[in-house]
């Protein structure tokens, strides 16, 4: 009686804004899908979802020979869609080293991702470099800015680490916007040219998807190569308890430094690959709402797992493309989808052993 | 020229110390940035236009435009602190003893969902403020102010003077003092955790209620995206005040008002945006218990 209550205290609250039509259908499906929800919880019984244990070495190899055959079957959109993923997945191995290994909350990666997309493009389309010649530059270029951010970033914790990154994306995008004579303002820049491998063209979606996942297999590598390595420990011992880490002798000033750095340079790369995908790029791309999405493609996967950022990007990238006749529900989807994730299973979908 | 962004900086700054004080109330509390509350915000703004709609569609604002625009504050109000009041009960109350970051997660999720709800709601356009009030401009030397820069000016102050008397001089007012010191020993105490931090977001919600209405009237125009930017100011303010600290919250909004308008005539006016986030990041570097705060020192 006292949910009935609560649900009728809800489509009372959405009336102003939905009408009291929209309110009653409201209210009748909150009552259904709950009735539907009761029922269910009372056939399986409340039962967890089980951790996934995940045996990684065979998985992997099935799931790369899977994704060397995927393009001879896909459409070219879907290829479109699966190249987009695999920047994402680029992008949130990134955010992962900050948020899920070391536990830094950090909301402003869109500008890393945007300074690598936008360093990429000034470099190839005004001084006439190629796209290998030029990411060595647009790396270190996103790195530097990563070590500028840590600078004021490891002085705070928690809630103010996101606030001020926040405040960085911000100012980062404002610049992108407003800077006219070099960024070109919110016209953005046309006209990145594509890589070129050995004199050849990456022009074809096909090519770009191979070498889209080429990056990505060399992300997913060298991230679990150092997540298991020393430097890695050290994060996770920040992450779980910063005071003892320090307390146990971890220079946490220095760990938090390399995280960042570590983080953004992998979110430049992903800028880069996306700049050249794109052949244009504009501030709109690399707003808060982007580093938002990727903050969620981590939480649903599951902090601080690499099997997790993959899965999280996919679903949060093929998703939308799977159920596009719902598309304006999606970002509802997605804030209601956070709340409950919080609520019901903050340690994602794979959680770390 | 330089008394003019004094009045527009002061207009900006007591809507920006009426939202601080949500985020300043709340985090004193919860230790929580509660990301949602300028979303609230901006559904005040938005109540505030379909209650006049509906009060001028029934003819009440014909008969008496007095009548007319004190229901509609009433109704803005309650109906907005009703939503503050369930988005704690909803989001943030099941995860009060997990880790801090799951609840600025959630509260991130409640902000992207109100924001899409109104869009949804209530379509992705600008709203237009109906035209129903009559504003005078008073013409000083060669100052140009209007009735309702005035008016905002001291509906917030007199808001942020009563704040200050209920936190001080209630009973109420007292428990949240005493909650926000220490949950456990006051609840020791016997006084409802709970229902202080309900009360806490109701009172934190209805502020930034009036603030939306006001900024309603100001600009004439609402959108469905407006909560962020002016959340985001409105934090740098109690962040720049010391968050925590009301009275903190009032000056620190006000002292940025003052800055944007007086950066935005003197330096330049595409970066408004950009200097609340340029203080807020310089705060935090120098002094990052902000003008009034105190040094809680550091926190397991």
């Amino acid at each position: 009686m006292k949910k009935i209550l609560f649900m009728f205290w809800l489509s009372l609250l959405s009336m102003p804004f939905t009408g009291i039509k929209g309110g009653a259908y409201l209210f009748g499906g909150i009552l259904v899908s709950y009735g539907v929800y009761f029922l269910l919880a009372n056939i399986y019984g409340r039962t967890k979802i089980p951790s996934v244990p995940v045996n990684t070495g065979l998985l992997m190899i099935a799931l790369i020979i899977f994704s060397l055959l995927l393009p001879l079957f896909l459409s070219d959109y879907y290829t479109d869609v699966a190249v987009l993923a695999g920047i994402y997945i680029i992008l949130a191995l990134g955010v992962n080293v900050v948020l899920g290994s070391t536990g830094l909350l950090h909301l402003g990666f869109a500008a890393f991702y945007g300074i690598g997309a936008y360093s990429n493009a000034l470099l190839t389309t005004n001084f006439g470099l190629g796209f290998w010649s030029a990411l060595p530059l647009t790396l270190v270029i996103t790195s530097a800015a990563g070590l500028l951010l840590s600078f004021p970033a490891l002085r705070l914790r928690g809630d103010y680490l996101a606030i001020v990154t926040l405040g960085f994306g911000e100012i980062i995008r404002l610049v992108l916007n407003n800077w006219d004579s070099v960024t070109r303002g919110p016209n953005g820049i046309s006209n990145v040219p594509s890589p070129f491998i050995m004199g050849f063209e990456v022009g074809s979606l096909m090519y770009f998807y191979y070498l889209v996942l080429g990056f990505v297999l060399l992300a997913a590598f060298i991230v679990n190569r150092v997540h298991r390595s020393r430097t890695g420990r050290a994060w996770l011992s920040i992450r779980e308890d910063e005071t003892a880490a320090e307390a146990m002798g971890v220079n946490t000033r220095k760990y938090k430094f390399m995280a960042l750095t570590f983080g953004a340079f992998w979110a430049g790369l992903a800028g880069a690959l996306f700049a050249s995908k794109m052949h244009f790029v504009s501030p709109e791309s690399f707003t808060f709402m982007e580093s938002v999405f990727v903050v969620c493609m981590i939480i649903l996967g599951g902090l601080g797992s690499i099997p997790g950022v993959l899965l999280g990007s996919l679903i949060l990238v093929l998703l939308p493309e799977l159920l596009r006749e719902f598309q304006l529900y999606r970002m509802l989807a997605l804030g209601v989808g956070l709340v409950l994730m919080m609520i019901f299973r903050p340690q994602g979908l794979i959680k770390i052993s | 020229m330089f008394l003019q962004q004094i009045i527009n900086g002061l207009t900006v700054g007591g809507v920006y110390a009426l939202i601080a004080l949500g985020y300043t109330l709340v985090y004193g509390i919860l230790e929580l940035i509660n990301f949602a509350h300028g979303e609230i915000y901006m559904i005040g703004a938005y109540l505030g236009i379909i209650f006049l709609g509906i009060f001028t569609a029934s003819g009440l604002t014909q008969y008496s435009l007095f009548l007319s625009l004190s229901l509609t504050v009433i109704m803005s109000v309650i109906v907005c602190s009703a939503y503050g009041f369930t988005v704690e009960k909803l989001a943030y109350k099941p995860l009060r003893n997990a880790p801090r970051l799951n609840p600025l997660i959630s509260a991130i999720g409640v902000s992207i969902f109100l924001q899409n709800y109104v869009m949804l709601t209530q379509g992705a356009t600008d709203k237009v403020f109906p035209h129903v009030i009559p504003v005078t401009i008073i013409k000083f030397y060669n100052v140009t102010m209007t009735t309702l820069q005035i008016f905002i000016i001291i509906v917030s102050f007199f808001l942020m003077a009563g704040l200050h008397l209920f936190i001080m001089k209630t009973k109420t007012g007292k428990a949240m003092r005493a909650v926000a010191q220490d949950k456990v020993m006051a609840s020791l105490l016997g006084i409802n955790i709970d229902r202080i931090i309900s009360v806490t977001f109701i009172i934190g919600s209805g502020l930034a209620a009036v603030a939306g209405l006001m900024v309603a009237m100001y600009y004439g125009l609402v959108n469905y995206s407006i909560g962020y930017m002016a959340g985001i100011k409105a934090f740098t303010a109690a962040v720049l005040g010391g968050i925590g600290s009301i009275p903190g919250a009032m000056i620190g909004g006000l002292v940025l008002g003052l800055i944007e308008s007086l950066g935005a005539s003197y330096l330049s006016s595409e970066y408004k945006d950009a200097y609340a986030f340029i203080i807020l990041i310089l705060i935090l570097l120098v002094k990052p218990t902000g003008l009034l705060g105190k040094s809680e020192g550091q926190k397991p």
